[in-house]
This record gives structure tokens, C-alpha cells and sequence, in this order.
């Protein structure tokens, strides 16, 4: 055996795994960090008055975040009730109708695009076709750019759930003379409901952060407001106006919102990872 | 209502008018929900259209040219897209020439070394580190790694790299820890856990007796990953890094924060520049017509590169996934 | 088994004439003739991929729902050409039922299960439904078992219930015939002995076509038996004379264990 060669091979590997592990702690090193960071100015920021005031005028004191949380929950509620049933429905049509069918490859290909596509053009787009129409800007638009990135989400784990269903139990349902749709609703869709239910749960969790779309459509709202047809305060854009501000209590209520985006999306992420597990195991 | 008799035959009147129901359901199932996936078709295309047609007033003034046209005069309403291009290649690559050697380390270790028990754990936070909002990172940028960045960094990187040849001119100038290295560095964290969970998922897809049979002959793990799994996972690997590329070049908020917003281009990667996104940030609130214009001109060429690079990246996932048999 | 069948004249209630059937460009069944006795049992044997579940899945059209698969030739369902393209499936499948080799539960309640197909076409009152559900899952022998538990969720059962609960499902919609695909190749014996009792009783009401693996269930529940090798009836006639005589070599050969 060519032992010069050999131990060669040895050191490279060595070198190799070494350089992996290097970054892997690297990665972790720097992710752990900028959320350590985040916890700490983020919790240094909480306070009780950050869910029961209002965001404070530039220069003046204290504050809160009252108006960005509440405009930041209606707009997230409104764009998941506008793309659940259009991510459920075209998920369906995908599953049920999708196979050896060319709309539903074209329409796969493009979901998988517009899942990665920048948000700050789909913020453009609503401008464009919705604020500049009416000519201003409101919670609606904000809540129809943000549910344009939520629906491939819905989109896709639909059609992915729907199609884990075995097909035994989909034959079952025919075989007792059912119609497709009724199969569809009260059987297949049923059977893979935590799946779809998860798919919902991530992509709220996924527009919840999300602030490129809201600069052009909701805007932002120094007051408390619950018109969704006019300006609407959200913690994304607060934050951003926040962050970059020379006041300190404004940038100290921008990390405790940032704070609050993050513990929200974790929070979602978890519940829906658990989820979908407990329907794998039971 | 009786039972159905349990005689003989297929026609029983009273379940003929509940078939023709169900064909009419059936029909009106199959057309509403092909409407539904129609719907994002049409938003597509409407993207496409809508952004054209509010950016056709500055392409119709500069023409094809404002593609690589270096001039952002807001005053005299001269405008080029070359600067914001350049900041958003040039972050982007950097972003990639960081995180995919360090995603692919990460995703070697998960798979290659780890120890069972930690697996899954580590994956999951690696999966929900991809979930952490950009603005988040863009923060920490601003406030946290930009001073450091140029109280360490930036002086060791000058005085090491900024001495060389060459490359020199591109870490000198003055060191303000943000700019456009700033910028692919943070973006190059951002995008680490999404490239690195996908390079996982398809370094786990590896029939393990591939890499059994060249254990078997006595290749050690560095080879086996590099000549048996990397070669057999090539297009899922290049189709990652191209999504981790069409995340990078979109990203608005890791990259606002600290890419400096100066439109110019300039030699070193200290000084501050923008990237398409960043320039949409910043100016939308105060443009008139026509600088909106241009800003929609802006959002348009950026909507193109980025579906042109998510396209090829989808493409090469699904040659993979074809490869291994699997269904897209 | 009995002898009846030289006494009383037989009504068939499915005529199958000429069958062939194609996955894609392989054809699957080969130019099959073949009738299905009314009330009677009639098993399908044969070594793997000699077409005897393609042949059941042809009676109720289950193929239809998959593109690449198609039939040519006559399935006469009590006169009526259930091939034609004018068929109404819905209605085929509801006069026609099928249980499966897995047991496929619906996710909903015992009940629900029992009554899904019973809502489709008729309109009962909660107490007539009650009296089927319950008259469904005695036929299945399983009411004594799920009487207290009926709101529970089908995939709270064994597998052997889950399985007579499939029955009962089918039961419930009293078709005329019923199809079973290896009913009771997924279960235990205990579970498997109780099925092909039920095989035996469901015969007074309902004609019945099974296909197995399993030559001594065939040789036990059925009337009739047809033998299918590489697509083709090899042979068929009363179960008794071809356990006992068969008239063609292949089909001595597979009952005696020389191939499987």
C-alpha cells in the first residue's frame, strides 16, 4: 500500500471534516448571536405601555406599539382569509385534476417562482393596480400584497398533502358511487386536514415578517386606527422607520417589535412543525 | 324516502335525478377550482403587465440603455439602473461566495457527521433560523456588525487583501462598516440556513448503499462526499444555490439597512452603494411621476433577473428529482 | 360445496364478453368470456399479475379514474353495457360496490363511515339512518363490537374491524353485487376466519366476486371459480369440479403448488 498516498488522503479528509464542523459553528455562531442580541435589546424594550400605547411622535417620549400590533394582526388576518380558499381551491384543482394536465404544470412551475419572487415588487404591483387607482393607501392593499406571497405557500403544501393521501382510501370513496368533489371534501381533504392546516400556519407565519410589500400599500399610521381603507400602522414598517431613526426610545420600541415578529413567527413555526407530527404519529 | 331495492339492475328513477346533480357538481367543481389555479396565472401575468406599463414612461425616455446607464439624477431626471444592478449583483455574489461553502459544510455535517441523537435538533433549528424575518438581520447589521465590521474588519482586510494587487483598490477607501461587502455579508447569513436546509434535504436523498459500497472500499468521508454525493446530488445542489441566489437578489430589508443608500458606483466595496430593492425603499415615499416611473422601470428589470434565475434554479430541481425517480 | 346449481336455472348477473383491457400500450386481459351468477360466489385465482384484480376493476369501472388505462369489449351489468362511455359511474359504483385489500376507513366516525354512502342517494330520517347503520354493521357482524363506540373515529378499530367495517360501508348502499379485492390478505387469521363467514352469509342477499391469493379461501367461500394466467381465463366452472378436476394443465399446476 502507498502509504505517502494514504496518509495524504487522511490529512485531506481531516482537513475536510474539520473545515465543515468549522462551519457549521461559524453558522450556528453568528445565527445564535444575532438572535441573543435580539432577545436581549428586544426584552430591554418590552414593557407593558409597548401593547397599550400608541407609536410616539418623532421626539417626544415613551410610546408604544399598540396601534402597529393591532394593524399588523387585522391586515395578517384579512390576507389569510383572502388566500386560504384561493391556495386551498387551486391546490386542489392541482391535486385532483393536475396530473398529465398542462395548466396545472405551467401553474406548479409558476407557484414554485412566485414563492421566492422579492416581496418589494409584489408591494409595487398592489400599488400600482390598487392604491394609485383609489389614490391612497390602506389596510386592504397591505393585507392583498401580503396574502399574494401567502398563496403559493397554501398552494403548494395543499397539493402536497392532498397528494400524500393514499390512494386506496380516495377508490374507497369512489367505489361507493361518491362524486369527485364530495371525495374530495369529505374524504381526501379531510384525511390530509393537519397537513393543510400546517400550510396555513406557515404562511402566516411567513407574512407576518415580511415588510417590503407593506412600504407601498399600507404605508404606515402614527395613530391608533382600525380603518383598513386608510393608512394602517404595522410593526414591520414602524420598525423600519424606527430602527433607522436618531430618537432612542423609538429605537429601542423598534427591537422590541422586532422581538415580538420573531417570537410570533418561532411560535408559528413550532406549533406547526408539532402538528403536522402528532398526524404523522397518530 | 324507502330503501333502493336489492334487486337486480342499475335503474332506480329515484337515483337518476341525484346523478344528473352530481354531474352538474362535478362539472362546477372541476371548473371553479381550475378557475382558482388560473387566478395565479393571472397574477403573474399581471405582475408582468401592470410593472411595464407604470414603467413604460421611463423606458420610453431612456430606452434600452437604462439598463446600463451609470447616472441617478434625481434633480435633472437623468436616470440609469447600472448603479442599483451593480449593488444588487455584487451583494448577491458576495452573499454566495460566503454561504454556499459555509451552507455546504453545514449540511455535510448534518449528514455525514453528526451524531444521530443531535440530527434532529440541529436540523430543526436550521430550519427555523430560515424562518427568522430579514428585517431582523438587517438590525443587527446596522446596530451590531457594522461598528464591529469597522472597528476590525474593514482595517484587517485592508491591510491584509487591501496590499494586493489587483484586488486592492477593492477594500480601500474610508471604513464606515457598511457598504457593499457589509451588505453580502449579512445577506450571506441570511440566506446560509435556507441554502443549507436545502443542500441537506438533498445530501439525505443519497441511497445510502451508493455510500455504503464506497465506504466499502475504503474511501474516507471527505471523498465519499465529494465524489459519490456531490456528483449524484450536482443539480439539486445547483438548483439551492440558485433559490438561495433568487432570495439574495430580491432581499430588501437585510440589505437596506446596511448597503449605505449613495447612488454611485464606486471602486472599493467599502463605500456605500444600493441595490434595486434598497432604491425602491428609499425613494418610493418621495418620488414624483416620473421618478416613480423609473422606480417601477427599477422593480421590473429586478422582477426579470430574479425570474429568470428562480426559473433555471426550479428547472435544474426538477432534472434531480427526475434523475432519482422521485415525483415534482 | 352445494350441488343447487344443477337444479335451479342461474341468472348472471354480469356477463363479461370479450374483454381486453390496456395499461397504456400493455395489454392486461386478453379477449375475456366469463359470467357472474347471480347470488353466488365467484372467486378470481391466479399467480401474481395474471390480471384477476385488473379483470375486478374492470366490473365497477374503478379504472376509469387513472388515464393511461382503458377496456374494449362488453361488461353486461343485468343487460346493460357498463362500458359504454354514456355510463354514468356514480350510479355504476352505487349498484356496484368494492372492498379493498387495505382497509380504508374514512376519517370520520363509525357511524359517518357506515352512513356516508347511504346520504348519497337517499334522504333518511335520522331514525331510518340509525336502523341501516346498525343493520349494516350486523350484516358485517360488527354491531355487537362498535354499538358503543359508533361516534368514535373509524381509525380507532383493529384492523380486522376496520376491515368488516369497509363491509359494512358497502352493505349499507345495498348494490347488487359486491366486489372484494383480497379482502383479507392484510389481516389475521382470526380476522380473516370471520370475513369468510361473512362471505358466506352476504350470498343470500348479494352477489359476490372476490379475488385472492389465497387458493384454500377460494376453494372454501366460493360457488364459482375462474382461473386467469397472463391476462387469460385459463379456465372456470363450480369451484368443486375444478379443485377437484381441473381440465387444464396450468390450472392442475397452480392448485398443486408447481408455480405461484
Amino acid at each position: 500500500m502507498n502509504t505517502n498516498l494514504y496518509r495524504r488522503r487522511k490529512f485531506v479528509n481531516k482537513l475536510g471534516l474539520f473545515a465543515s464542523m468549522l462551519a457549521m459553528v461559524l453558522g450556528l455562531f453568528v445565527l445564535l448571536w444575532i438572535l441573543f442580541i435580539l432577545f436581549k435589546n428586544g426584552f430591554a424594550g418590552l414593557s407593558l405601555a409597548i401593547f397599550t400605547e400608541s407609536t410616539p411622535a418623532p421626539g417626544s417620549e415613551g410610546g408604544g406599539l399598540a396601534n402597529a400590533i393591532v394593524g399588523s394582526l387585522m391586515m395578517v388576518g384579512v390576507s389569510v382569509l383572502i388566500s386560504t380558499p384561493i391556495g386551498i381551491f387551486a391546490g386542489v384543482y392541482l391535486a385532483e385534476f393536475g396530473d398529465d394536465n398542462k395548466l396545472a404544470a405551467v401553474t406548479r412551475f409558476v407557484t414554485d417562482i412566485m414563492l421566492s419572487a422579492p416581496s418589494i415588487v409584489l408591494g409595487l404591483f398592489v400599488y400600482a393596480v390598487l392604491v394609485a387607482q383609489v389614490k391612497h393607501f390602506s389596510g386592504w392593499a397591505g393585507s392583498l400584497a401580503l396574502a399574494l406571497i401567502a398563496i403559493p405557500v397554501v398552494l403548494k403544501t395543499t397539493e402536497n398533502m392532498l397528494r400524500l393521501v393514499p390512494g386506496s382510501l380516495r377508490e374507497a370513496a369512489f367505489a361507493l358511487g361518491a362524486p369527485h368533489w364530495k371525495v374530495t371534501n369529505y374524504v381526501t381533504l379531510r384525511a390530509a386536514r393537519a397537513g393543510v392546516m400546517t400550510g396555513l400556519l406557515l404562511a402566516l407565519a411567513r407574512i407576518s415578517g415580511e415588510t417590503a410589500p407593506l412600504l407601498f400599500t399600507a404605508l404606515n399610521n402614527q395613530f391608533f386606527s382600525t380603518n383598513m381603507n386608510a393608512p394602517m400602522a404595522n410593526l414591520p414598517v414602524v420598525i423600519f422607520q424606527f430602527a433607522m431613526s436618531p430618537y432612542d426610545n423609538w429605537v429601542s420600541l423598534a427591537w422590541a417589535g422586532a422581538l415580538l415578529i420573531t417570537l410570533s413567527v418561532l411560535a408559528l413555526n413550532i406549533i406547526a412543525r408539532v402538528l403536522f407530527r402528532e398526524r404523522t404519529a397518530g | 324516502m324507502g330503501t333502493p331495492p336489492t334487486t337486480s339492475g342499475m335503474m332506480d328513477p329515484r337515483m337518476v335525478a341525484v346523478v344528473k346533480k352530481q354531474r352538474i357538481q362535478d362539472f362546477l367543481f372541476h371548473k371553479v377550482t381550475m378557475l382558482f389555479a388560473l387566478l395565479v396565472l393571472i397574477a403573474l401575468a399581471g405582475i408582468l403587465v401592470s410593472l411595464m406599463i407604470s414603467a413604460w414612461p421611463a423606458f420610453q425616455k431612456f430606452g434600452i440603455q437604462f439598463i446600463w446607464t451609470n447616472e441617478w439624477d434625481i434633480i435633472n431626471e437623468n436616470f440609469g439602473a447600472a448603479i442599483a444592478i451593480y449593488g444588487t449583483l455584487i451583494s448577491s455574489v458576495i452573499a454566495l461566495l460566503i454561504a454556499v461553502p459555509l451552507a455546504f459544510g453545514v449540511a455535510l455535517f448534518l449528514t455525514e457527521m453528526c451524531p444521530l441523537w443531535l440530527r434532529r435538533p440541529l436540523g430543526t433549528a436550521i430550519e427555523l433560523l430560515a424562518a427568522v424575518p430579514s428585517i431582523i438581520y438587517g438590525m443587527f447589521g446596522l446596530f451590531i456588525f457594522a461598528p464591529l465590521f469597522a472597528d476590525y474588519g474593514q482595517p484587517a482586510l485592508q491591510s491584509t487583501l487591501g496590499q494586493m494587487p489587483l484586488i486592492g483598490p477593492l477594500f480601500g477607501g474610508a471604513m464606515n462598516g457598511i457598504g457593499l461587502l457589509a451588505a453580502g455579508i449579512i445577506l450571506a447569513f441570511m440566506v446560509l440556513p435556507f441554502i443549507a436546509a436545502v443542500m441537506r434535504d438533498v445530501f439525505e436523498i443519497v441511497p445510502p448503499i451508493l455510500r455504503e459500497s464506497a465506504y466499502g472500499l475504503g474511501c474516507t468521508t471527505w471523498e465519499v462526499v465529494r465524489y459519490i454525493v456531490l456528483p449524484y446530488t450536482q443539480k439539486g445542489v445547483i438548483g439551492g444555490i440558485m433559490l438561495g441566489l433568487g432570495r439574495a437578489l430580491g432581499e430588501t430589508m437585510a440589505v437596506t439597512f446596511v448597503i449605505g443608500n449613495s447612488q454611485r458606483i464606486r471602486e472599493s466595496l467599502f463605500a456605500p452603494g444600493t441595490s434595486i430593492a434598497s432604491t425602491l425603499a428609499n425613494e418610493f415615499g418621495e418620488a414624483d411621476d416620473f421618478h416613480l416611473s423609473t422606480l417601477f422601470a427599477l422593480g421590473f428589470l429586478l422582477f426579470v433577473i430574479t425570474f429568470v434565475v428562480l426559473a433555471f434554479a426550479k428547472i435544474m430541481i426538477m432534472r434531480a428529482e427526475k434523475a432519482q425517480g422521485a415525483k415534482t | 360445496m352445494n350441488n343447487q346449481a344443477n337444479e335451479t336455472p342461474l341468472k348472471n348477473a354480469l356477463e363479461v364478453r370479450g374483454l381486453n383491457f390496456f395499461y397504456g400500450k400493455f395489454q392486461g386481459l386478453k379477449n375475456i368470456d366469463l359470467d357472474i351468477a347471480e347470488g353466488k360466489v365467484t372467486a378470481f385465482i391466479g399467480p401474481s399479475g395474471c390480471g384477476k384484480s385488473t379483470l375486478l376493476r374492470a366490473l365497477n369501472r374503478m379504472y376509469s379514474l387513472y388515464p393511461g388505462q382503458r377496456a374494449e369489449g362488453q361488461v353486461n351489468f343485468y343487460g346493460e353495457n357498463i362500458l359504454d362511455p354514456k355510463q354514468d359511474l356514480n350510479m355504476l359504483r352505487a349498484r356496484i360496490g368494492m372492498v379493498f385489500q387495505k382497509p380504508t376507513p374514512f376519517p370520520m366516525s363509525i357511524y359517518d363511515n357506515v352512513a356516508f354512502g347511504v346520504r348519497l342517494y337517499e334522504n333518511l330520517s335520522k331514525a331510518d339512518m340509525d336502523v341501516r347503520v346498525e343493520w349494516a354493521l350486523s350484516k358485517a357482524a360488527l354491531w355487537g363490537e362498535s354499538k358503543d363506540k359508533l361516534n368514535q373515529s373509524g381509525l380507532s378499530l383493529s384492523g380486522g374491524q376496520q376491515q368488516r367495517l369497509c363491509i359494512a360501508r358497502s352493505v349499507a348502499v345495498k348494490p347488487s353485487i359486491i366486489l372484494f379485492d383480497e379482502p383479507t390478505s392484510a389481516l389475521d387469521p382470526i380476522s380473516t376466519g370471520k370475513i369468510e363467514e361473512l362471505l358466506h352469509e352476504l350470498k343470500s342477499d348479494y352477489t359476490v366476486a372476490i379475488v385472492t391469493h389465497n387458493m384454500q379461501q377460494a376453494a372454501r367461500v366460493s360457488d364459482f371459480t375462474a382461473f386467469m394466467y397472463l391476462g387469460e381465463l385459463m379456465e372456470f366452472g363450480q369451484t368443486d369440479k375444478i379443485f377437484v378436476k381441473p381440465k387444464r394443465k396450468e390450472t392442475e399446476d397452480y392448485i398443486t403448488g408447481r408455480f405461484g
